[in-house]
């Protein structure tokens, strides 16, 4: 009997013949993520004359299934600053911490120095993503910035997986790009017609956003987190719940289920 | 000091044969020159404060800062060489991060204190080096709730594993100072600097160990008792620095904050009353 310690826990070579250890091997090349894993769908936001909202629902799905249904993918980074994450949990997560040791740097200095605003942020944001992108390591995430600039205007920009950054008055990540932004650019076309929106029609018109991806998107849920980014601070509702859905248009749809026709 | 000059105090790590390590003690001699610093630990929070000596009529007036702060939730006042103090503060704030990263939570104030108390000791034990020439005060608030973990996005399953003790007592304010030793102890009232003595004896009339203080009251004792231990050096201008730290739900959410101008204002002013008070006092006994 091998009674050596680097065969404890191992089969018994005299019954199932030596291990393979090629199995053990550890060379070849260097893998990074490839997919995302553990994934959150969209976030929707708009700016309006005094502000920007924000919303993403809570779930966190493991491919189709419905894993994590109380995940808040809203940020709050200080009193004026939201961060939305699309894309992959942990590594928003780990875009979390990130943040968090940069708060905690900033405030080495007086807290009355100017803070870091959301413009700053979504800079360095977006940074961090081109060096990810480019270390073939990227972060699979498309994040959202919304908050106020240097000059205390809304502010909102993306910045995705790739280091790719834009910036509109209305943007949506995920399947939100191809589902709220048509319904967003209903209200807000133009970079002008955000001084027209007040803050209930924009909050209005995001919780309709919400609804429509609900209904169409198979990766979303009910439960969402809202964020109201203004010169007052920043409101966030994390347990907010669709309200007044309707589905009577899925009876028309034809195409799946048990319908004959 | 009659054992100087028979050479145990030219090297550290060498003691003498009294069981002496002069270098400490000599080190301890630089922050007996520097300006006052106190920590106050209040039933609300804790407040530290600073007596900064004016050495130039050219350096700008509320600038170049000396309590500085460690992660969120901790302030760190120190006493003696200036660059020795930043660098403390420099450790300080390294070990707070180190610990985010390793636990995902911030660190206890008692943890930091231990930590800086061993990496102060260090510097006692090797002949390339020199001990440190301050004595710093640390002060924090624990949170007393449970935090959730840096990066933590959802609660959990909500029945599960338990294993948390129902009702424990958790967090609060904390209040350290390390001296060059290495020494710490925690603290109702700390006090170092030039102006220890009488800022000693200040903070033991206030009784803080039965905790009755508020953080409120605590800051205007603090700019009191500086004052008070600024009357020796009477000739030299300074000025008054205050930071606080309170629960979540006090005046500075749990954060190290410097204390409002109005309030550190007003506190100066009741001070300097104070002051003037026990003068005419006198006043009043030799006109008798």
């Amino acid at each position: 009997m091998n009674h050596l310690p680097q065969a404890w826990g191992r089969p018994r070579d005299d019954v199932y013949g030596a291990y393979d250890s090629s199995h053990l091997q550890t060379s070849g090349p260097n893998q990074h993520t490839q997919s995302p894993v553990v994934t959150g769908t969209s976030v929707v936001a708009v700016k309006f004359k005094d502000g920007v909202v924000i919303a993403a629902d809570n779930l966190a799905s493991y491919g189709s299934l419905a894993r994590f249904t109380d995940v808040k993918r809203l940020r709050r980074f200080n009193s004026q600053v939201v961060v939305g994450f699309g894309g992959d949990v942990s590594d928003m997560q780990y875009l979390d911490r990130l943040l968090n040791s940069l708060d905690i740097r900033e405030n080495y200095s007086s807290a009355s120095d100017s803070p870091l605003h959301a413009k700053n942020l979504h800079t360095y944001l977006s940074k961090v993503m081109y060096k990810r992108r480019s270390d073939f390591n990227p972060l699979w995430n498309h994040l959202l910035v919304a908050g106020l600039d240097g000059e205390q205007k809304p502010f909102l920009a993306s910045a995705d997986l790739l280091g790719t950054t834009f910036a509109s008055s209305t943007l949506a990540t995920g399947f939100g790009a191809h589902l709220a932004q048509p319904i967003l650019r209903r209200t807000v076309p133009d970079e002008d017609s955000v001084q027209k929106v007040t803050k209930e029609q924009a909050v209005e018109l995001v919780k309709e956003c919400m609804k429509v991806l609900f209904y169409r998107d198979a990766r979303s849920m009910d439960k969402y987190s809202i964020a109201v980014v203004t010169k007052e601070g920043v409101d966030l509702k994390e347990d907010e719940k669709l309200e007044k859905q309707s589905w009577a248009f899925a009876e028309g749809i034809r195409g799946y289920g048990t319908q004959i026709n | 000091m009659t054992s100087i000059g028979t050479g145990y105090d030219l090297s550290n790590s060498v003691f003498s044969p009294d069981g002496r390590n002069f270098q400490v003690e000599y080190a301890v001699k630089a922050v007996e020159n520097g300006g006052t610093a106190i920590g106050i630990r209040c039933k609300d929070g804790v407040v530290l404060a600073l007596e900064k000596l004016i050495t130039s009529k050219l350096l700008k007036h509320g600038a170049n800062k000396r309590i500085a702060t460690v992660d969120r939730n901790m302030g760190v006042v120190s006493s003696g060489l200036l660059p020795d103090g930043r660098h403390f503060v420099s450790r300080a704030r390294d070990e707070a991060a180190e610990w985010r990263r390793f636990y995902k939570a911030p660190i206890p104030t008692s943890a930091l204190a231990n930590r800086m108390g061993s990496y102060v000791q260090v510097y006692t034990l090797y002949s390339s080096v020199r001990p440190f020439g301050v004595t710093s005060i640390v002060g924090g608030w624990d949170p007393e709730s449970e935090l959730p973990v840096d990066g933590q996005v959802g609660s959990g399953p909500s029945v599960g594993a338990g294993g948390k003790t129902e009702g424990a007592q958790h967090g609060g304010p904390f209040l350290y100072m390390i001296e060059p030793s290495g020494l710490y102890w925690g603290y109702y009232g700390a006090a170092t600097g030039k102006g220890r003595q009488s800022a000693k004896s200040e903070l033991e009339k206030l009784d803080l160990a039965a905790g009755n203080l508020t953080l409120e009251e605590g800051v205007k004792e603090a700019a009191r008792i500086i004052y008070v231990a600024h009357e020796d050096s009477k000739d030299k201008d300074f000025e008054l620095e205050m930071t606080w730290v309170s629960s979540l739900d006090g005046p500075t959410k749990g954060r190290h904050e410097e204390v409002p101008k109005e309030l550190r204002e007003e506190a100066e002013r009741l001070a300097k009353k104070a002051l003037e008070g026990d003068d005419d006092e006198t006043d009043d006994k030799m006109e008798e």
